[in-house]
C-alpha cells in the first residue's frame, strides 16, 4: 500500500472528523501515543467473521499477543478464535521464504479447518521484505478453490483507526457484492409482514450483547443480511450490497463501507447506537423511517412502547440505588453522549464526560443533554483524568479498558465499557444489566476499605518521609 | 444482627456436626510426642482415626480404652488405668490427652479421680496426662477442641510470678482455634517472627500435621507440635493473641493464671483484623512493620480492586463451625459478598453478630434447602457439602473437617492478607466460570446459504470473487 492509498483512506468524506484544517485521523506522536497499529485495527474489524480462517502473516509478535482476546462472540462457528500465523523466523526473513510459507500456511488452514474463506493479514516484516501477499492469495485461491482475501495492513501504515478503514476498504473491494442473498425463509413472519433487509456496520457483538437486541429485529420482520462484523459469516458479508438501509453502529471505524454502499448501490445509511433506552428506540425508529414501510413504522412504535415500559419497570429498583450518584464518563469507542443519556435514564448525575474523539456534533449533543454546566475533558492523559475524578468527587468512573487499571489504582469505583468487558449492555435489557453493574460497583464495600489505613501504615509512611527528609 | 434458628428436626440429614471428642483429639495432636486416648468403645477411636487420616493424609496417633460390655456395666476405671500404663510403657509419650466420649460420660466415669489415683500410684515422672470431658452428646469439633485447649492450660501451665517485661523473652502466645489450618499457623508464625518475636502456638498443628516427610518415618506419637517445656514457658510471654471466639474461656483462664494481656480476634480473614494483628505485633515488639507485610497488604488491596466486579453481590451459602462462619462473615463484609444461607452445627450466641438474616443451627439438608431458596451461587463447606452443591449445580469451596476427597486441605491458607487474596481470586474465578453470559440468539430470518437452489447461484452476482 503506498502513501496515496493511505492518504485516501484517512481522507474519509463521510467522517465528521474530516473537517477543514484537519484531514482525517491525527498522526501518532512519538513518546506520547496510546492505542494499536493498523494491523491491530484491521484484524479487530474482520476477526469476528466467524467461519473464516484468519492467518496473520508475520513474526509471532503480531498474532502471538493478540489472538483470541476480543470479546466478540459467535452463535455458530468458532473458527475465528483459532490463532493462525505464519510465525516468520529470522531464517525465513533472511532466506526470503515468507511467501512460500504463507502459501503452505493457507493450504494447511484450508485442509485442516475447512474454512469458508481465508483472510491473510500482511504485517510489518513481510511488507518490508516485499512479500506479494496479493499474488500468493490469488494463487492459493485458485489452487484450492476458496476465497483468500489479502489484507494489506502493515502496522507502520498508521493507527488502529486506519486499520479499521483498511478492513472496510478491503471488504468492500474484494468481498461485498460477490454473492446474492439467500431467499427469505418462509413462515417465520406472518404473511402480511414484508421482510426488509438491513445491515449493521460496526456492531461487534461484544460479550454477546447484540443477542439482547436481535430478537426485536426478527419480530419486526427486519432481516439482518450481515452484521459487520460481530457474529458474521463470510457469505453474509458477500451479500451486504442488497440491504435497504445500513445502520452504522456507534463507531466511525467502518464508515467507509457505508459510504461506498451509498455511492455505488444507493443504500441510505444512518449512525445510531443500542446503548440506553432512548438510543435503542431511536435506532429502531430510524430504520423504519428510512425503509418507509407504513406497517413497519406502526409495528416499530408499538414494540418501542412495550419494550420501554418493560425496561422502566425492570430499572425501578436499580434507579433507587443509583439516583444522585455522581459519574464521570470517559469513553473510547462508544460515543460519550450515548452513555450520558443512558446514565441520566438511571437518575445519575453526570459531572463530566470525555470528548477525546468527539466531533463538534457530538459536543452539541452533550451540551444539550448536560446543560451549560457540562464539563468536557479533552485530554487522554490518565493522570489528569484521575485528578479530575478526585476534584469532582465522582462516585464512579465509567471508561474504556485503557483507563481501567489507572482508575483502580486510584481506588476509584470503575465500570468498564470497552471491548474487553465481560458484560453486554446493548438494548433495553442491556441497560438493566448496566444499572445492575453500576450499582454493584458503587456499592462495593472495597472502596471504603481501600481508604482505611491502619495506624502502623500511617506511621511507616510518615517515618519514610522523615527518613527521606533526613537524607537530604 | 442475625436471627439464630434451631431447626429442631426429628431427623438430622447429612450432618455437619463432628463430634466433640474428635475436636479434643485434634487439639492434642498439636502437641509434640503426644497421643490422644479416647475413653469409650473402640469404634469412636477407629472412626476418629480414619477421619483425620483421610483429611490430613497422615498417620494419626490415637488410642482407645476399648470399653467392653463388662467394663461398661461394672466400671471402666481399671481399663482406663491399663490403657494409660500400656501407652506409657510402649510409646513413652510426653503427653496423653485423655478424652471422654458419650459412653464413658453416660456411664459416669470420673476420669479426674482415676487420674489422681493413677498419678499417686505411678508418680508424675511419666507422660503428662491431660484429662478433658467431652461427651459427644454436646457441642462439636470446635467446642471439643476448645475444651482441650482449656484443659492443657489448666493442667500443664504452672502458675508463676509475673516477671517485669524487661526480663521476659521476646515471645508471644497464640491460642489457635480449630478453624486454623497448618498453613494458617505457619503464616501466623512467619508474621510474628518477622517482628523478631518467638511464637508459641497452642496447639501447634503446623508442626505436627502439616505433612512433611521425616527421617523418623512412622511413629505411634505425634512428630512435632508444641513441646511441654515450650507450653510451660507460656507464662513468660509478653502478649497472648487469641484467634477464634471458641477459645475465649481458655483465654480468660490463661489471662487469670499469668496476667499476660491478650488481644482477641474473631478471625484473621478481614482487613481490619489483620491490621489490628499487625498493630499488636508492632507494639509489643517495638519493631516497625516489615516492608514484606506492607507489600502483602498492598497486594490484597490490588486483588480487591481487580476482582470486585466478580465478587459484588455473589450469594454464598456456608456450612461451618461458628468460628469459621464468623471469620468468613467478616471477609464477606469486606468483599461485598452476600451470605444468604448459613448453617452452624452448634449454637453460640456470637452467631448473632453475622451480617445475615438468619443462621440455622442444623445440617447440610438445611443448608441445601436454604441455598436453593435463596439462589446461592457458591457453597462453602466440608467435603460432605459436595452432594448438595452438585444437586444445586454450584461450585463448592472446601473448608473445615473433613476434606476426604481433596488434596491440600492443610496447605490451604485462609488467614492474613495472603490468605484473603487467594480466596478473593478463587471466588472471582468461580464466578467468572459460572457467568455464562448472554445466550446466543439464532435468528430464524438469518440467511441460509445451504438451501439456496442451484438456479439462484447461476444468477449473475454483482461481481465474481474467484477471479
Amino acid at each position: 500500500m503506498n502513501q496515496t492509498d493511505i492518504q485516501n483512506l484517512l481522507d474519509e468524506p463521510a467522517c465528521d472528523h474530516n473537517t477543514a484544517g484537519k484531514t482525517g485521523c491525527a498522526r501518532a506522536k512519538p513518546g506520547a501515543t496510546q492505542g494499536g497499529c493498523a494491523f491491530d485495527g484491521a484484524q479487530i474489524a474482520m476477526l469476528p467473521i466467524a467461519d473464516a480462517a484468519h492467518i496473520v502473516h508475520g513474526p509471532i509478535g503480531c498474532a502471538g499477543s493478540s489472538w483470541d482476546l476480543r470479546g466478540s462472540l459467535s452463535s455458530g462457528p468458532q473458527l475465528y478464535r483459532m490463532g493462525m500465523t505464519t510465525e516468520l523466523s529470522d531464517v525465513d526473513v533472511i532466506m526470503g521464504r515468507g511467501e512460500k510459507k504463507l502459501f503452505h500456511a493457507i493450504h494447511r488452514a484450508v485442509e485442516r479447518y475447512k474454512p469458508t474463506a481465508v483472510f491473510v493479514y500482511g504485517t510489518c516484516v513481510p511488507a518490508m521484505q516485499g512479500d506479494d501477499i496479493e499474488a500468493v492469495a490469488r494463487d492459493a485461491s485458485q489452487r484450492w478453490n476458496i476465497p483468500v482475501i489479502p489484507v494489506d495492513c502493515a502496522g507502520f501504515y498508521g493507527t488502529k483507526s486506519l486499520g479499521n478503514r483498511i478492513a472496510g476498504e478491503t471488504l468492500y473491494q474484494r468481498v461485498i457484492g460477490t454473492r446474492e442473498p439467500a431467499p427469505v425463509p418462509q413462515g417465520v413472519v406472518p404473511t402480511d409482514v414484508k421482510v426488509h433487509d438491513i445491515n449493521l456496520i460496526g456492531e461487534y457483538n461484544i460479550a454477546g450483547e447484540f443477542w439482547r437486541v436481535a430478537p426485536l429485529f426478527d419480530e419486526l420482520g427486519l432481516r439482518i443480511l450481515c452484521t459487520l462484523s460481530g457474529d458474521a459469516r463470510f457469505q453474509e458479508v458477500q451479500t451486504m450490497h442488497r440491504a435497504e438501509v445500513n445502520m452504522v453502529v456507534c463507531s466511525k471505524a467502518m464508515l467507509n463501507v457505508a459510504r461506498h454502499l451509498q455511492d455505488d448501490f444507493g443504500t441510505p445509511f444512518f449512525e445510531g447506537s443500542f446503548y440506553g433506552i432512548a438510543d435503542t428506540s431511536q435506532a429502531l425508529r430510524d430504520i423504519a423511517r428510512i425503509i418507509g414501510d407504513p406497517s413497519l413504522i406502526v409495528r416499530t412504535e408499538l414494540l418501542i412502547l412495550r419494550e420501554e415500559a418493560k425496561a422502566q419497570r425492570a430499572l425501578e429498583p436499580w434507579r433507587e440505588r443509583l439516583t444522585g450518584k455522581r459519574a464521570l464518563i470517559f469513553s473510547g469507542g462508544v460515543k460519550s453522549w450515548s452513555i450520558v443519556s443512558a446514565l441520566q435514564d438511571l437518575g445519575m448525575d453526570i459531572i463530566a464526560t470525555g470528548t477525546e474523539k468527539s466531533t463538534a456534533e457530538d459536543r452539541a449533543r452533550i451540551l444539550e443533554l448536560m446543560g451549560d454546566q457540562a464539563r468536557m475533558i479533552d485530554d487522554n492523559d490518565q493522570a489528569a483524568l484521575m485528578a479530575t475524578c478526585r476534584e469532582t468527587q465522582a462516585d464512579i468512573l465509567i471508561a474504556g479498558g485503557r483507563y481501567l487499571y489507572a482508575a483502580l489504582k486510584s481506588k476509584l469505583a470503575f465500570l468498564d465499557i470497552n471491548h474487553e468487558r465481560d458484560f453486554g449492555y446493548a438494548g433495553y435489557t442491556g441497560l438493566v444489566e448496566l444499572a445492575k453493574q453500576l450499582a454493584l460497583a458503587v456499592e462495593s464495600p472495597i472502596w471504603q476499605r481501600l481508604h482505611q489505613q491502619p495506624a502502623w501504615l500511617q506511621a511507616s509512611a510518615s517515618s519514610a518521609i522523615a527518613a527521606q527528609a533526613g537524607g537530604v | 444482627m442475625a436471627r439464630i434458628t434451631q431447626t429442631n428436626k426429628p431427623l438430622s440429614v447429612n450432618p455437619l456436626r463432628v463430634s466433640q471428642p474428635m475436636g479434643a483429639a485434634l487439639a492434642f495432636l498439636g502437641l509434640n510426642r503426644s497421643i490422644p486416648l479416647e475413653h469409650g468403645a473402640q469404634g469412636c477411636t477407629a472412626f476418629s482415626k480414619v477421619f483425620f487420616t483421610r483429611h490430613f493424609r497422615e498417620p494419626i496417633p490415637l488410642q482407645t480404652t476399648a470399653m467392653d460390655m463388662v467394663s461398661t456395666v461394672m466400671g471402666s476405671d481399671e481399663r482406663l488405668e491399663e490403657a494409660l500404663l500400656t501407652i506409657t510403657e510402649q510409646h513413652n509419650p510426653e503427653v496423653i490427652g485423655l478424652i471422654t466420649t458419650g459412653l464413658s460420660e453416660m456411664q459416669g466415669a470420673d476420669i479426674q479421680r482415676v487420674l489422681r489415683t493413677f498419678n499417686l500410684r505411678y508418680g508424675k515422672k511419666g507422660p503428662s496426662i491431660v484429662a478433658v470431658n467431652t461427651p459427644d452428646t454436646l457441642g462439636g469439633l470446635e467446642s471439643g477442641f476448645a475444651l482441650a485447649v482449656y484443659a492443657l492450660i489448666e493442667q500443664l501451665l504452672p502458675s508463676s510470678i509475673r516477671l517485669p517485661d524487661i526480663y521476659r523473652p521476646p515471645q508471644v502466645n497464640v491460642l489457635a482455634s480449630s478453624m486454623l489450618t497448618p498453613a494458617d499457623l505457619e503464616a501466623l508464625r512467619d508474621w510474628i517472627e518477622s517482628f523478631g518475636l518467638q511464637a508459641i502456638l497452642l496447639p501447634d498443628l503446623s508442626d505436627s500435621l502439616d505433612g512433611h516427610l521425616t527421617e523418623e518415618g512412622f511413629s505411634n506419637l505425634t512428630i512435632g507440635g508444641l513441646t511441654r517445656p515450650a507450653l510451660a514457658s507460656m507464662n513468660n510471654s509478653r502478649l497472648t493473641l487469641v484467634i477464634g471466639n471458641s477459645l475465649n474461656a481458655a483465654a480468660d483462664l490463661l489471662h487469670e493464671r499469668t496476667g499476660i494481656p491478650d488481644v482477641r480476634f474473631t478471625g484473621l480473614s478481614s482487613i481490619a483484623e489483620c491490621d489490628a494483628f499487625i498493630q499488636a505485633l508492632t507494639e509489643v515488639s517495638g519493631q516497625p512493620v516489615p516492608a514484606k507485610i506492607q507489600r502483602q497488604r498492598a497486594q490484597l488491596m490490588d486483588a480487591l480492586v481487580d476482582s470486585y466486579m466478580g465478587l459484588g453481590d455473589v450469594r454464598v451459602a456456608i456450612g461451618a463451625d461458628s468460628d469459621q462462619l464468623l471469620a468468613l462473615g467478616n471477609f464477606f463484609d469486606d468483599t461485598g459478598l452476600r451470605l444468604v444461607a448459613s448453617v452452624s452445627p452448634c449454637n453460640t450466641q456470637l452467631l448473632e453478630r453475622l451480617n445475615t438474616e438468619e443462621v440455622l443451627v442444623g445440617d447440610f439438608e438445611d443448608l441445601e434447602d436454604r441455598a436453593r431458596a435463596t439462589g446461592a451461587q457458591v457453597m462453602i463447606g466440608n467435603s460432605h457439602a459436595l452432594q448438595s452443591a452438585e444437586r444445586l449445580g454450584i461450585p463448592l469451596i472446601r473448608a473445615g473437617f473433613p476434606q476426604y476427597d481433596y488434596y491440600g486441605a492443610s496447605a490451604r491458607q485462609w488467614v492474613g492478607y495472603r490468605g484473603m487474596r487467594q480466596l478473593v481470586f478463587e471466588l472471582a474465578n468461580l464466578r467468572c466460570a459460572q457467568n455464562g453470559g448472554i445466550a446466543p440468539y439464532h435468528s430464524e430470518l438469518r440467511q441460509n446459504f445451504n438451501q439456496v437452489p442451484t438456479a439462484h447461484l447461476v444468477e449473475q452476482p454483482a461481481r465474481s470473487l474467484l477471479s
